[in-house]
């Protein structure tokens, strides 16, 4: 995978004139959307404004209406598409009988793993993976008794543990705490050498220091590059956003363009 | 007391009630683990109900009850999913009507078969003790199914009823499990019927899984610890059952209800010990 940071950037998605939605009710119009090998694009928006479907879309989870999802070749991978997902945590059944070893391995199914047999290497990795995340002590514990950050992590194993080109990551800092919040996108920073992240927030302040570019998503798709949120430009876009900040921190979350 | 209980063992219907409460433990034990955990227990109470139908249809046209509702319960556990994904509607509704609907015919075919519905109170309550060789030879076949698809295809079952859609991002058949465990979970309830009958057979699937999961917060010793149970459970219902001459089902489901209440007890006592 190192090869690939040093390699120029490819376009690993091209969502081209994309239309999405559930039924009858269209959530996006016309979306077009690159995502290059080294991009790191923090998707805001209002919320029901479509930022999940956007990413449905390009999980395959939601058929298009209209338009395309077209990826990369070295996206493919047997049958399915070199994407790590982690969803939002109140996807997750926290009381469901199933350990932490069991839920990161989960990652490795696919279709030709019908029997779920994993190769010693596959198995290496994963509890390598844990071990980095500082839930290696956790292995055998139910995630029923975990907190909401251990259960972060563990999401985060399982995206990571099929070696993914991208990492699309729907809230990942809903209950967590600021310090595990903090080391989560310092860790995405650093994922970020070597494959492409999509970041989805409600969390607007925090992500803007971290992502690269930034995607507006308000039914339609704004696209903004560089991490520079001004009032005009979310005006301009007509993309209201709430900005949440926790505890005593900066309350300055919107840079000015430097003159 | 000892005598009168190897007399008892060396009857064929003893026997033969035995078998059954082992082979109910275990299908239970399984399927109960995976309804419990994907907590699809309303759905299965539905599919339950509904293949009443079947049985009243069995009556009415003169073939064998049982097989009736096992067609009505695979086809109510297909309409449950084909209701509320393609037809909009809510699905506990579709679970509701499905219910009704079953129960309801069930008693219009009783009521228009001529003449008088044997056994009918044996597939509403269950009796453990008429259990037919071919009643335990297809809930062997059905054992024999269920042990090995969750052997072979553990994993996938487990990781699919985790999480459906992270499943489907890995192209994982998220449809075909599903649709080959909602029949596993069909037969499992139709056959079972004549062990604790209709009306008491969603116990068998749901208080083993509570007693086990007070000990284990895992898929694989919850299966294990809930046939443990399930099969404690029928012996001592068929044991009070035979001491007070009471039905069979009604007595195990009794003796499972205890078996969780003393335990829970014993829980919230130790922790209060550990507490001082």
């Amino acid at each position: 995978m190192k090869e690939s940071y040093t390699m120029a950037p490819v376009p690993l998605i091209e969502i081209r004139n994309l239309t999405v939605g559930y039924d009858e009710n269209i959530i996006l119009r016309n979306v077009s959307l690159t995502v290059l090998s080294n991009d790191f694009i923090g998707i805001i928006g209002p919320n029901g404004g479509g930022k999940t479907t956007l990413l449905k879309a390009i999980l395959g989870l939601l058929k298009p209406v209209q338009g395309e999802v077209a990826f990369h070749p070295s996206m493919s991978e047997g049958n399915h598409h070199r994407i790590g997902y982690l969803p939002q945590i109140n996807q997750i059944d926290r009381k469901f009988p199933i350990s932490v070893t069991d839920v990161v391995k989960s990652g490795l199914m696919s279709k030709n793993r019908l029997l779920g047999r994993y190769k010693t290497a596959e198995v290496e990795f994963a509890y390598a993976l844990m071990e980095e995340m500082g839930i290696a002590g956790l292995r055998n514990k139910a995630i029923g008794e975990l907190s909401g950050g251990q259960i972060q992590r563990t999401l985060l194993c399982r995206a990571l543990v099929n070696k993914p080109r991208l990492l699309v990551l729907d809230e990942p800092n809903t209950y967590v705490d600021n310090r595990f919040e903090k080391e989560l996108y310092e860790k995405l920073r650093k994922l970020n050498e070597n494959i492409a992240i999509l970041l989805v927030s409600h969390d607007l302040g925090t992500i803007s220091t971290y992502v690269k570019s930034i995607a507006c998503v308000n039914h339609s798709l704004h696209y903004h590059p560089g991490n520079r949120i001004t009032p005009e430009l979310l005006e301009a876009y007509e993309c209201p956003i709430q900005i949440i900040t926790h505890g005593p921190v900066p309350h300055t979350v919107l840079h000015q363009h430097e003159q | 007391m000892m005598e009168s209980f190897s007399a008892l063992l060396s009857m064929d219907f003893f026997r033969n009630a035995l078998l059954a409460s082992l082979l109910a433990s275990i299908t239970c034990g399984i399927i109960g683990t995976y309804i419990v955990s994907r907590r699809i227990v309303f759905i299965s109470g539905g599919i339950t109900h509904a293949s009443f139908g079947g049985i009243g249809m069995g009556y009415y046209l003169g073939f064998d009850p049982i097989l009736g509702a096992v067609l009505f319960g695979i086809f109510s556990a297909l309409g449950i999913e084909f209701f509320s994904k393609k037809a909009d509607l809510r699905e506990d509704s579709a679970i509701a009507i499905l219910w009704a609907l079953g129960m309801a015919l069930g008693i219009i075919f009783i009521f228009l078969t001529p003449g008088y519905a044997p056994n009918l109170m044996s597939y509403l309550f269950g009796n453990i003790l008429t259990v037919s060789l071919t009643d335990l030879v297809l809930l062997g076949s059905l054992t024999i199914g269920i042990a090995l698809f969750f052997i072979l295809f553990y994993r996938m079952i487990l990781f699919i009823a985790f999480d459906e859609e992270f499943a489907l991002t890995n192209n994982s058949p998220v449809k075909l499990f599903n649709l080959i465990l909602m029949c596993l979970v069909a037969l499992t309830i139709v056959l079972n019927i004549r062990v604790v009958g209709i009306i008491l057979v969603m116990s068998l699937l749901t208080i083993p899984q509570a007693i086990s999961n007070l000990f284990s917060r895992h898929f694989q010793s919850m299966i294990f610890l809930s046939i443990l149970f399930g099969f404690i459970g029928s012996m001592a219902g068929l044991i009070f059952s035979y001491i007070y001459d009471i039905p069979s089902g009604a007595a195990i489901i009794f003796a499972l209800v205890l078996m969780y209440g003393l335990i829970k007890i014993g829980f919230v006592v130790k922790k209060a010990m550990a507490k001082g």
